[in-house]
């Protein structure tokens, strides 16, 4: 079924400038990995070297972070929306 | 990459990074891009939420759902995130491996050090596209 992805406005220069991009996905993980092969420049940004998902790097459908749902195996309902949101950390070590 | 910051911007920083030292201050600064300059139009003072307190002198987080509401907040006020702001207590206003880790490109980073609870130095940082480094850009204050 036809997922909405929002795309933060620091990764928008890899989806060729779209805010929303519409992809076929059943689970949190097809829609990433359609997403990512749509847009490959996006992947070190999303994913670390070992291909998971970067620390800081979240997924919401809704207001439900994923990680609390069932994670990249969490079903998309028709309709829902997902948001790549970062959590912003550092710190002077 | 500039970021334009009002001089009303810069005092309520300085006043959030003093008050929270020694621990990391932090902050989200909401506003529009426009021909590579990043204008300030809201600030956006955040609590640092880094996990274990006694780790908030050299760490801070503003976690998903703040930012989240953040986003939305801006979007509803045809404003986007622009970037985000710490405090590094007593240390220089240079990102670390750590800061390097954990940021995305296109964004500006602005670093504050804090020495002895004073303000003393603005720097602000963007990463490369590689991620492989900041690269120090223009602060400018407007009245």
């Amino acid at each position: 079924m036809a997922v909405q992805i929002l795309i933060p406005t620091p990764l928008r220069v890899y989806t060729k400038g779209e805010k929303v991009v519409t992809v076929e996905a059943g689970t949190v993980g097809e829609a990433l990995r359609a997403l990512t092969e749509r847009f490959p420049e996006l992947r070190r940004h999303l994913f670390n070297e070992e291909g998971r998902l970067r620390s800081f790097v979240n997924l919401y459908l809704g207001d439900e972070d994923v990680r609390y749902l069932q994670g990249e195996e969490t079903p998309i309902p028709d309709g829902q929306t997902l948001s790549i949101v970062p959590s912003i950390a550092g710190g002077r070590r | 990459m500039i970021l334009r910051l009002r001089q009303i911007h810069q005092d309520q920083i300085r006043a959030h990074v003093e008050a929270g030292y020694p621990a990391e201050a932090c902050g989200i600064f909401l506003g529009r891009e426009v021909d590579g300059v990043k204008i300030v139009e809201r600030l956006w003072l955040a609590d640092n939420r880094w996990v274990d307190p006694t780790e908030q002198t050299h760490r801070f987080l503003i976690p998903p759902e703040e930012v989240l509401v953040a986003e939305r907040e801006a979007a509803a006020a045809g404003l986007e995130i622009l970037g985000f702001f710490h405090s590094h207590p007593d240390h220089p206003a240079r990102p670390s491996n750590f800061d390097r880790e954990h940021a995305w490109p296109w964004y500006a980073y602005l670093i504050v050090s804090v020495e002895n609870g004073r303000a003393t130095d603005w720097r602000v940082w963007e990463l490369s596209e590689d991620r492989s480094a900041f690269m120090e850009r223009r602060l400018e204050i407007v009245p």
